[in-house]
């Protein structure tokens, strides 16, 4: 019987030559990573335990992307303290605002985390790089200071959920709406334990920046990783990019699946998913008039070039509705240089859209883009529990930057086609 | 190791940031975190709950972020323990990391109401609803867990560990 391409990763980490479903297993851990809201506790743990020495300096990055450019006192003093450990320990990943990014996008964009690897992050959305064809999952600051000192973390095996997209993509439908009506399906633990494997035509089809959205929310179903095989599409994204060598796996044709869903993706619309569950998606034709505040367009789900190309498509010669906010965050400073030297921000500027630096910022309502009690936001973004980006009477609707822009230029939401 | 406390109730699938708001995070500071503890589910909760108390939950307990301060607020509130039908595995590492005790339990989860005095033995797996004389089934918690629960988190456990093998 074969393995699927998470049971294999897990395996070659482990020293075994075959692992399953439910087997406890202690891997090496090729990459690991902590921002400044879970590197500060992780560092506390690091000390409280007595070690001196990380396993590897070279494979950790330490990201402030949260609440940086530092919102506050407070904020400022966490982001120190990454600083002091990063010099006093002589990491050559640490990023400072400048050269920083939201993790998820830098890290990928940097060559750091790469097909076949072990990722570790004290971050859910660590899944993200499960889009190269990693094996990518998020843990606690704890977990995370074990496998600083160690290289080595423990895992229960996932049984895999084998999802097969197949059909031609209806216009204006991305790797986003894909990911929304998923976790529509399936709900907020519809996987959870679960590894995601993301297979079919449409798949094969897809840019790395529209895997790496599609895995970032495999979290929102409850699900420890979500992957895609990687293929000539991944190679082209990591041959110039590389800072090691890295592996393709591929399932075997006989791999064991709990379950396998195949969907029709020429039935799937532009999604939106309402408030407060990542998993009320609804087609956006289906919703009535939603009158809103703010949009913003950015995140480690939807903060990539790609995306912003989407989004100055749609606000190209348009301007944002008035009484509308609408914010846009490259993830990475490459992503920023990028977009203004293919003139995506004039387009910006003209439609009266505001661009801001780097951060992870309104998504986790630390700062940026916060709502005030009754505010609505369209977000690019993976979240949208209560109170996700501020009061808690806030609202916050998830969708691709299409629906995001299409909104923000109609001052409701609304899909890219009643433009 | 035994638990005794009164239930507050909450839904399924209770987020981390209805645990701790991500407002907060600019803190790791558990007495701070504790003040705002369950805040967007609740905003009265840190104000009620007593020491030893037991928050009882539906499914997915502590889906979303991978943050730490959630376990943390939830102990540092007083906290003793928490019953649900099922957790969200991020927070279920971080829980016992922590020496937060959890337990799975549908029945207990279904079945207990805001207020009631719960009896709960990790070792057994068993909760007992004194106020109704009811008891509930729940996954028992293996020896090496409670001890972890009982040394105050996994660093505690390992440096003990390291300390008796040298």
């Amino acid at each position: 019987m074969g393995m699927t391409i998470t049971e294999k990763i897990l395996a070659a980490h482990a020293g075994l030559d075959k692992v399953e479903p439910g087997e406890l297993i202690e891997v090496s851990v090729d990459f690991s990573l902590a921002n400044d809201i879970t590197a500060p506790i992780a560092i506390e743990r690091f000390r409280q335990s007595g070690a001196e020495k990380l396993y590897d300096v070279a494979r950790i990055a330490l990201v402030p992307d949260h609440f940086v450019p530092n919102k506050d006192i407070e904020s400022a003093t966490q982001c120190q303290l990454l600083r002091e450990f990063a010099v006093e320990h002589k990491l050559p990943h640490f990023y400072e605002v400048g050269r920083m990014g939201i993790e998820h996008a830098l890290l990928p964009e940097q060559g750091l985390v790469l097909p076949g690897d072990v990722v570790v992050g004290a971050d859910s959305h660590t899944c993200t790089y499960g889009g190269l064809g990693a094996f990518a999952t998020g843990v606690g600051s704890t977990d995370l200071a074990a496998v600083m000192i160690t290289g080595r973390t423990w895992f229960r095996v996932p049984a895999s959920i084998k999802f097969i997209f197949q059909g031609n993509l209806r216009p204006w439908v991305t790797g986003k709406d894909l990911i929304l009506y998923t976790i529509g399906q399936i709900g907020v633990d519809g996987a959870r334990y679960r590894a995601m494997e993301f297979t079919g035509s449409v798949i094969a089809q897809l840019s790395m920046d529209q895997r790496l959205t599609m895995a970032n929310m495999a979290i929102e179903a409850g699900a420890k990783n979500g992957i895609i095989a990687p293929d000539e599409c991944t190679r082209t994204f990591v041959e110039e990019r590389a800072q090691r060598s890295y592996q393709f796996y591929q399932s075997d044709a006989d791999a064991q699946y709990e379950q396998v869903i195949t969907y029709n993706v020429s039935e799937i619309e532009p999604q939106v998913a309402l408030p407060p569950s990542p998993a009320n998606s609804q087609p956006v034709s289906s919703l009535d008039e939603i009158p809103i505040d703010q949009v913003v367009i950015g995140s480690c789900t939807n903060g990539r070039i790609e995306d912003l190309r989407l989004a100055a498509q749609l606000l190209k010669s348009r301007r944002v509705a008035p009484r509308v906010r609408c914010l846009i965050i490259p993830a990475t400073q490459a992503i920023y240089r990028q977009a203004m030297d293919e003139g995506l921000f004039t387009i910006f500027l003209e439609a009266e859209a505001a661009i801001s630096t780097p951060t992870c910022g309104p998504c986790l309502g630390g700062h940026m883009g916060i709502l005030a009690a009754g505010e609505r936001a369209v977000a690019t973004t993976n979240r949208n529990f209560v109170g996700r980006m501020g009061h808690p009477e806030s609202e916050v609707y998830l969708a691709s930057p299409a629906v995001a822009a299409a909104s923000a230029v109609l001052g409701r939401i609304a899909g890219p086609e009643e433009l | 190791m035994k638990l005794s406390g009164k239930a507050w109730k909450f839904g399924a699938d209770i987020d981390t940031d209805a645990i701790i708001p991500a407002r907060y995070l600019n803190t790791s500071d558990p007495k701070e975190l504790a003040q705002h503890c369950m805040e967007d589910a609740d905003p009265e909760f840190a104000q009620k709950v007593s020491p030893g108390d037991v928050i009882v939950a539906g499914k997915n307990f502590g889906c979303g972020s991978s943050r730490e301060h959630a376990p943390i607020a939830i102990k540092a509130a007083g906290v003793s323990c928490v019953i649900a039908a099922s957790f969200a595995r991020i927070f279920y590492r971080n829980a016992f990391n922590m020496g937060l005790p959890i337990l799975e339990s549908e029945e207990a989860a279904a079945d207990v109401v805001t207020g009631e005095q719960l009896e709960i033995d990790l070792a057994a797996g068993t909760i007992v609803n004194k106020s109704r004389n009811l008891t509930y089934k729940a996954q028992p918690v293996p020896p090496f867990m409670q001890e972890l629960v009982a040394g105050g988190g996994l660093i505690p456990y390992v440096m003990k560990r390291l300390d008796t093998s040298s």
